[in-house]
């Protein structure tokens, strides 16, 4: 099955992630509650490359050596000064509600994030069928 | 896109149908809060039954208009929540929705009308002669 990508660049775009992430999660054969939690979490993955990273990718890709999906985003953005602090509930840059990255954290299986300031972001988030 | 806010009586209903973009979600946030003071409602009902994908923004933009709303002096019943977006929200974080919440419009709208009536400070309709002719 084909990777999907999608280019965040304008507001449109989360709602396409999204859109996205629930067909793939679909075609995979995710249950339902799962397929939610892919399409909640592509959106706030979305949604930081929109706010945060002035733009980036998200891509969708299904595992081969395990049955699975993963959400990667990358971004040439600001990076992230502490990544530590951003995964800790109630933080935010923004006057958000702090839950962004932990809350996707929590509704995938496995989270790894690697951040390097003034080069970029890239997230990698999996949910395991 | 612009989101219909219709009024009945003291009330104002509002349905939220398709997956709003963040700024479509603040100008909906401004535009009900607005016609909230606008028509000194006594109470608000929104209704997120079509939405499937609710995110930590959009959570926070519904939290933050149900507690505008109560600042004006309006009660707020979130209404029609679907049971994975509940199962999501919960295990993104705790607390990302705080509003009063009902299975339904309107379920929603009974809880509002006894909410109002216990209060003793305003009839629930304008006035017993053009409650149903005015337009907001």
């Amino acid at each position: 099955m084909s990777k999907v990508s999608v280019q965040v660049l304008c507001e449109s775009d989360i709602a396409e992630a999204s859109r996205q992430a629930r067909l793939k999660s679909k075609a995979l054969g995710f249950a339902r509650v799962q397929r939610y939690y892919l399409a909640t979490a592509a959106s706030e993955l979305a949604s930081n490359l929109f706010i945060h990273s002035g733009g980036g990718v998200l891509e969708m890709d299904e595992m081969t050596d395990r049955p699975g999906i993963a959400l990667i985003s990358s971004d040439n953005g600001p990076g992230i000064a502490d990544v530590e602090q951003a995964l800790e509930d109630g933080y935010s840059t923004v006057g958000g509600l702090g839950c962004g990255l932990p809350g996707v954290k929590r509704l995938m299986d496995e989270f790894i994030i690697e951040s390097q300031v003034g080069i970029g972001t890239v997230v990698k988030a999996y949910k395991w069928l | 896109m612009k989101i219909p806010i219709l009024r009945l009586g003291r009330i104002l209903l509002s349905s939220i149908q398709i997956d709003l973009t963040d700024t479509d979600a603040l100008q909906f946030q401004n535009d009900l809060v607005c016609k909230i003071a606008e028509t000194e409602a006594l109470g608000v009902a929104i209704d997120i039954t079509s939405l499937d994908v609710v995110d930590s923004f959009m959570a926070r933009v519904i939290n933050d208009t149900a507690s505008m709303a109560r600042l004006l002096g309006a009660e707020v019943v979130i209404c029609g929540i679907q049971p994975y977006v509940a199962m999501t929200l919960v295990e993104m974080g705790r607390d990302l929705i705080g509003a009063d919440c009902a299975f339904n419009l309107d379920q929603g709208l009974k809880i509002l009308n006894a909410r109002i009536s216990t209060r003793g400070d305003t009839a629930l309709n304008w006035g017993d002669d053009d409650a149903t002719n005015r337009t907001v």
